[in-house]
């Protein structure tokens, strides 16, 4: 562990208490169905959902006294569309309510409206929909099958892609074939997961009112990206924008799953303009599993080609995920096979390259990004081949990794990728160190005796955050075949305006949309190192599309970098102009001039002039200032990189009860890269909730479908997500690689622990395995499978040519 | 909503009285966000496994949304708006939490500052095992627990009048 960087004393860096927590701790916060509890007038929504995976609308029979909307009553609304221009990308609508067909289980079919929540939910049993099945694709095999159902027929006969392939990519290296020819040992590994909820505590919720007297709509709802949610929903409503304010109010956990377009959300905002009057919608957690966006259920086949070194020469692989029934917007459902192509190497050497990844689309629910997005999988790919390999060639498994990390920077992967300054083999011998294997071997000697089986297992990775622009721009041609530039949706540079009001008060507002992360706090400290004012004078407004400037939200651990950055870009400009005011006022250079404790002083001096004045008299007497510019003091701040990467080892220990195949996490430490923490307790509490989710991929969470399509964990007692009961205490130890390639020097941090817990598990077990002959390589690994692997000596593995997900061992 | 399906309730809630009209079938959750207008408790899962509605009965922890707010009646309920004495002052629970990070989104806080503070009145010198159980109840998707436990034992000593340990966060010199 270093220390952190000796800087002189500035706010960022200390764990300034959060400035969010005051009012959700009384019990004040302002979650979506909060203001529906306030609103008296308002009318509840349900939605009659599918009850099959694939089947025709025969009828829609509604009582006369239920007020109900079918597609057919949306006249001239537009289906939700996000596009790629790749000639591999396949480009579907996904209408508001279903039309002639439903897609899966949890499709939107009728929006029924009632008084009550209550009385919405009787309404909504009393509406029959009689459906007509038709054969479903149930699995990303099925699909690929010969023959297969087609999930959406409307894709031309002549597009390129295999029937539901929807992103076919490949990247490939000359000299792949080569290096897998001259290769000491080529190994192989198939991993997998199962499907996954991001499962925010508050499922989704939403709040549309109408102004009659402006006809303007305002929705409240619980997002990610109030900005574009604007631009979907007006487009599909073919509404200007500015005919819609969306506010994201207090949001109960995103993960991810509050990013994509809700059509629920679309469909509220047209029946409030059309009745001309004001509807909730608040998601049941029922719903919340059924319909609002999956994840996670992918099937990597990874090979790597060592040298009898143990040196990686070349990858190659085969990768695919399975994407569900529709396209999210606005990242598509090319977000995860794009990411896993981009960034299947990780953190390690590779100088040839092979690897196409696909998306399947199939009759489940769609997938969205979920925190990591495909990372955790290609952490998992690579992790578990690198501890395959490790013990066919005979060296240890923190050698493998140290000989394979890059540790010259900038590194440009095969992939085309360009790894910023970054401390890979340092964070791994961080963990080593702290993991004192010698103990280790000791301990599970000794437990062995007892007849116990302890793992331990590493995984390193490079979480690539703070993605701009030239991130998003390289996944899509700018025009399409046509020639069109139409729905082409590319994230992510930030805007933010700081002001300065004649009290020397400060706004800040963000285009990013914090829901949990403390960004308000965050931010304020990075805007105070440059203002010299204490956080208490700066109010952050951010998550209201009629008070912030245009912005892409918070997801991809973006916002400390981006909107962080653009904060300190503003406040530098303002406290430039302040600077010169005050060298203006006390007689000397604004580069002599300092800004600390409310005041602006002339460096070596006693002259000092309080903040607040300078602002007072640029407002009220402007006549003074003549030669200072405009009698404001405001700044515009934009940020747009091209990406930076935190960087981690995690490390877990673990205990295998071969009897019950129950698993205790034993120990879980963390050797993290975030750069310079602006608020380390902020960052461990990403860490930690981070760490947790990744536990929960790899031992309990799990959305299963049956063999019909029908999923059958839609309660939290099917869907396990973890209790403090099931997770250690988490340690967390920092080492600090301040980049060029963030402004503020913060690298992001929100998905790392999510990204490299599961592998670091996965390879726990398998090592706790080893007595047995088996390993790990599809999760979650639960109780039933580990005992059946050990009880059948074979690894945990997912089996293909299934009809569905059918994990054997 | 027709008044004859409705049913006079009366509800102590945080020190106050209510008197609502309620259909049978209405949870105590909705009831005290809905009718009382206190959306402090907030709704999870709505089947009684997330713990984010928790409120104290007569002092004891439930789950809000598993109690028809007519059980209510003649109860004295506490939620999380009535933890505080007062505006300025707040509960050894929820300065914990604040000193602790014990939150992010905080869409399940008011439960477990509830929870915990029922269960620390009874039980003031529980050991940490003891604590993790209960604590256990309730679900977090934000912070892995781990601060949760710590603004736990941090409140356990604020209420015992203890010193906390200098600063799970630091304040600016």
């Amino acid at each position: 562990m270093s220390a952190p960087p000796a800087d002189p004393p500035t706010w960022s860096g200390r764990s300034v208490p959060r400035a969010e927590d005051p009012a959700i701790i009384r019990g004040w916060g302002s979650y979506v169905a909060d203001i529906a509890a306030r609103d008296r007038g308002v009318m509840y929504a349900r939605f009659v959902r599918s009850t099959i995976a694939s089947g025709r609308i025969i009828s829609v029979t509604v009582p006369p006294d239920v007020v109900a909307f079918t597609a057919s009553d949306l006249v001239g609304v537009q289906p939700i569309r996000a596009v790629l221009h790749r000639p591999d990308f396949v480009d579907v609508a996904t209408p508001i309510l279903a039309e002639d067909v439903v897609r899966f289980v949890g499709d939107p079919i009728v929006l029924v409206l009632a008084r009550t929540e209550a009385e919405a939910e009787d309404a909504a049993e009393r509406v029959t929909v009689e459906l007509e099945p038709l054969p479903a694709v149930l699995s990303a095999d099925e699909a690929l099958a010969d023959g297969a159902p087609l999930v959406h027929d409307s894709v031309p006969a002549d597009h390129p892609n295999a029937p539901n392939t929807v992103v076919d990519g490949r990247i490939a290296t000359p000299g792949a074939e080569e290096a897998f020819r001259r290769a000491d040992h080529v190994v192989a590994v198939r991993v997998s997961s199962g499907r996954q909820s991001a499962m925010p505590l508050e499922a989704r919720a939403a709040h549309a009112a109408y102004d009659r007297g402006t006809g303007r709509s305002t929705l409240h709802a619980t997002l990610q990206m109030p900005h574009v949610t604007r631009t979907g929903i007006a487009d599909c409503l073919g509404i200007a924008e500015d005919d819609l304010r969306v506010v994201s109010p207090d949001v109960g956990g995103g993960f991810g799953a509050k990013m994509a377009l809700a059509r629920e959300d679309v469909a509220l905002v047209w029946a409030s303009r059309h009745l001309r009057r004001d509807l909730a919608w608040i998601e049941t957690r029922e719903e919340n599993f059924l319909a609002a966006w999956h994840s996670r259920e992918q099937v990597y086949d990874v090979e790597g080609a060592f040298t009898a070194e143990g040196e990686l020469l070349a990858l190659r692989g085969d990768l695919i995920c399975d994407v569900g029934a529709y396209c999210c917007y606005p990242v598509t459902w090319a977000v995860e096979p794009l990411m896993a192509l981009a960034e299947l190497p990780g953190p390690y050497k590779v100088s040839e390259y092979d690897v196409r990844s696909r998306a399947i689309t199939t009759n489940k629910c769609p997938i969205a990004p979920y925190r990591g997005v495909s990372r955790p999988m290609q952490v998992l790919a690579m992790e578990r081949l690198l501890d395959v390999a490790a013990e066919e060639i005979g060296i240890d498994r923190v050698s493998i990794r140290d000989i394979n990390l890059v540790s010259e920077f900038p590194h440009r992967a095969p992939t085309g990728l360009v790894l910023d300054l970054a401390s890979h083999r340092e964070t791994l011998a961080t963990a080593a160190q702290l993991a004192d294997l010698d103990d280790f071997e000791a301990r599970r000697a000794a437990a062995r005796e007892e007849g116990r089986y302890l793992g331990i297992g590493f995984s390193c990775f490079a979480e690539r955050t703070g993605y701009g622009t030239p991130a998003f721009a390289a996944r899509s041609r700018p025009f399409g075949a046509d020639g069109t530039k139409k729905s082409l949706i590319t994230p992510g540079f930030e805007r933010v305006v700081l002001t300065m009001d004649p009290s020397g008060g400060v706004t800040l507002r963000i285009g990013a949309s914090p829901h949990g992360q403390g960004l308000k706090t965050t931010l304020a400290q990075v805007v105070c190192d440059e203002l010299g004012l204490d956080p208490s004078q700066v109010r952050v407004i951010a998550s209201d599309t009629d008070a912030t400037p245009y912005g892409w939200g918070s997801f991809a651990s973006r916002a400390m970098v981006i909107a962080g950055g653009a904060s300190m870009l503003a406040a530098q400009d303002l406290a430039d102009r302040l600077r010169t005011l005050a060298a203006d006022r006390l007689g000397g250079l604004p580069g002599d001039v300092e800004l600390s404790g409310g005041h602006a002083r002339l460096r070596g001096g006693d002259a000092t002039v309080p903040i607040a004045v300078l602002a007072r008299d640029t407002y009220h007497s402007s006549h003074l200032i003549p030669d200072k510019g405009e009698p404001a003091l405001e700044s515009v701040g934009l940020y747009d990189p091209s990406g930076t990467f935190a960087n981690a080892c995690h490390l877990a220990e673990v205990e295998v009860d071969p009897l019950t195949g129950n698993v205790t996490i034993n120990r879980f430490l963390v050797a993290e890269d975030a750069g310079r923490l602006i608020n380390p307790a902020i960052v461990d509490g990403q860490i930690h909730g981070g760490v947790v989710q990744g536990i929960a991929n790899a031992l309990f969470e799990e959305l299963v479908y049956d063999d019909r399509g029908v999923l059958v964990t839609t309660s939290l007692m099917d869907f396990l997500p973890p209790t403090i009961l099931e997770v250690p205490d988490i340690e967390v130890a920092h080492v600090y690689t301040i980049s060029p390639a963030s402004v503020t020097g913060a690298k992001g941090v929100g998905e790392g622990g999510t990204i490299g817990a599961p592998a670091a598990i996965a390879n726990a077990i398998s090592d706790a395995l080893r007595p047995f002959g088996v390993g790990v390589f599809h999760l979650p690994a639960t109780p039933h499978r580990i005992r059946t692997a050990i009880r059948e000596g074979r690894d945990l593995q997912l089996n293909r040519h299934s009809s569905v997900t059918e994990v054997t061992a | 909503m027709s008044s004859s399906n409705t049913t006079p309730c009366r509800l102590y809630v945080n020190g106050d009285r209510y008197d609502i009209d309620v259909e049978p079938r209405r949870t105590l959750a909705d009831a005290l966000r809905d009718d009382c207008g206190l959306t402090g408790t907030h709704l999870g899962c709505e089947h009684g496994v997330c713990g984010a509605c928790t409120v104290l009965l007569d002092g004891q922890p439930v789950r809000a949304c598993l109690m028809f707010a007519v059980q209510a009646e003649g109860s004295s309920v506490r939620t999380v708006e009535g933890l505080a004495p007062d505006d300025v002052t707040l509960h050894p629970v929820q300065q914990a939490f604040w000193d602790n990070h014990g939150l992010q989104c905080g869409f399940c806080t008011p439960g477990f500052l509830t929870l915990i503070a029922g269960y620390l009145e009874e039980h003031p010198d529980a050991e940490e095992n003891e604590l993790r159980e209960v604590l256990s109840s309730n679900l977090c998707r934000c912070t892995g627990y781990q601060n949760i436990i710590k603004a736990t034992l941090a409140a356990q000593k604020l209420l015992n009048g203890k010193q906390t340990e200098p600063g799970g966060v630091q304040e600016p010199a």
